[in-house]
C-alpha cells in the first residue's frame, strides 16, 4: 500500500511539471491567443457586418425575426446541411451500440417521479410555444427541439417509457421527418421558382413553420436517442448484459 | 465596447485551455471534453463580435444563427465522439491511460 502511495504521489508531481514539449505548446498557444486577441481588440466598433443587409430584406423573407430569417431562408442550405449531421450523428450512434432499454421502473425517488410528471407536459408547451413564436421572436426549431430533447432525457433518467413508448417505425419516422421535409420543400421551390430553398415569397412564412415544426420534432428525438446511447433495443431485455457498459456512452 | 471585449477574451482563454488540453492529455474523454470547452469559447466570440450596444445599430443575426445551430450540432457530434470513445476502450488492444488494466496512476495523476 504504501509503496503504491509513494508512485502515485511521484506520478502527481511529475504530471504538475511541464516538460519541454508542453511548455514549448504552451508558448505557442499564447501566442495564437495574443494574436487573435489583438485582432478581436482593433474590429473597429462600428463594422456593420451583415446586419444591414438581412434588414433590407427582412420583408422578403415571409418571417419577422431576423434570426430565423437568416436560419431557414438566407442561408438555409447551411441549416439543411446541420440537419443532417444531425441524422447522420444518430445512425452512427445506432451502428455503435445498442442501449438496453430496462422494463421495469428500478428505484427512482418519489420527488424525482413527480418532478418529472410535473415538468415534462409543460416542457412540451414551452417547445410548442417556443417553435411558434419562432416567425416573430427570438426562437425556432432548434430551441423548440432542444427542450424537447431535455425532456426526454428527463424521462430517460427516470426510467420512464419515453423511447420505449414510441414505436420502432414511428421512431425512425421521425427522426427523418425533419431532414426529409427540409429536402422536400427545396425541391418544391426547386420545381417551382428555379432555386433550391428559394422560396415563393406568399409561401414563406408558412413553409418556414412547417419546416420548424418538423425539424423541432427531429431534433428533439435526435438529442434524446443519442442520449440514450445506441440503437434501442426492444426484445430480450435480460440478454442484452454484454452491450451494458456501451449502452451508456453517456455518463462513463 | 468593454463588455463586448470582456465576453470575447473569456472566449479566447476558455478556446486556449481547451486547445492546451486537447494535445497535452491522451484520454479520449479528457479530449472530447477539451474540445467542447474550446466550442464554448468560439461560441461565446462569435455572439460577443454580433453584439452592438444599444443604439448603435441592429444586432447582427448572422452569427447568431451559426451559433443556435452549431450548439445542437456540438450535442450530437460530443455524443458520437463519447459513443466512439467508448467503442475504443471495448475492442482495442492499445494501452490507453485510464484502462483498469494499466492501474490507476495516469488516470489520478492528470486531475
Amino acid at each position: 500500500m504504501k509503496t503504491e502511495e509513494k508512485i502515485l504521489r511521484q506520478a502527481q508531481n511529475r504530471n504538475k511539471r511541464l516538460d519541454a514539449f508542453q511548455r514549448l505548446l504552451l508558448f505557442l498557444i499564447i501566442c495564437l491567443i495574443t494574436a487573435l486577441g489583438t485582432i478581436i481588440w482593433i474590429i473597429p466598433d462600428d463594422t456593420p457586418g451583415l446586419a444591414d443587409a438581412v434588414v433590407s430584406m427582412q420583408e422578403h423573407s415571409g418571417v419577422e425575426s431576423s434570426v430565423t430569417a437568416v436560419l431557414l431562408n438566407f442561408r438555409g442550405y447551411d441549416t439543411l446541411l446541420e440537419v443532417m449531421v444531425l441524422l447522420l450523428a444518430v445512425i452512427g450512434a445506432w451502428s455503435l451500440a445498442k442501449a438496453p432499454f430496462p422494463r421495469q421502473v428500478t428505484n427512482t425517488s418519489p420527488v424525482q417521479m413527480g418532478v418529472v410528471r410535473l415538468l415534462v407536459p409543460l416542457m412540451f408547451l414551452v417547445a410548442a410555444y417556443l417553435v411558434w413564436q419562432g416567425s416573430h421572436l427570438a426562437g425556432g426549431a432548434f430551441q423548440g427541439g432542444a427542450i424537447l430533447g431535455a425532456a426526454g432525457v428527463l424521462l430517460l433518467v427516470t426510467d420512464l417509457p419515453c423511447l420505449r413508448a414510441i414505436p420502432a417505425q414511428l421512431l425512425r419516422i421521425g427522426l427523418v421527418l425533419g431532414p426529409l421535409l427540409f429536402v422536400g420543400v427545396a425541391l418544391f421551390c426547386l420545381f417551382f421558382t428555379g432555386n433550391l430553398l428559394g422560396y415563393p415569397e406568399e409561401t414563406a412564412g408558412w413553409l418556414i413553420l412547417l419546416i420548424e415544426i418538423a425539424c423541432a420534432i427531429s431534433i428533439g428525438l435526435t438529442l434524446s436517442s443519442l442520449f440514450a446511447g445506441g440503437h434501442p433495443e426492444y426484445e430480450r431485455p435480460q440478454s442484452n448484459n454484454p452491450t451494458e457498459s456501451s449502452g451508456n456512452g453517456e455518463k462513463p | 465596447m468593454i463588455t463586448t471585449l470582456l465576453y470575447s477574451m473569456t472566449g479566447l482563454l476558455l478556446f486556449a485551455m481547451g486547445f492546451f488540453t486537447l494535445i497535452v492529455h491522451s484520454h479520449p474523454l479528457r479530449k472530447i471534453l477539451a474540445v467542447n470547452v474550446m466550442s464554448t469559447g468560439v461560441f461565446l466570440i462569435l455572439v460577443a463580435t454580433a453584439y452592438k450596444p444599444l443604439g448603435m445599430g441592429q444586432i447582427d443575426p448572422v452569427p447568431h444563427a451559426m451559433v443556435l445551430t452549431g450548439i445542437v450540432v456540438s450535442v450530437s457530434v460530443t455524443a458520437l465522439a463519447l459513443l466512439l470513445a467508448c467503442r475504443v476502450q471495448e475492442t482495442s488492444n492499445l494501452d490507453l491511460p485510464g484502462r483498469k488494466k494499466q492501474g490507476r496512476i495516469p488516470e489520478e495523476s492528470g486531475q
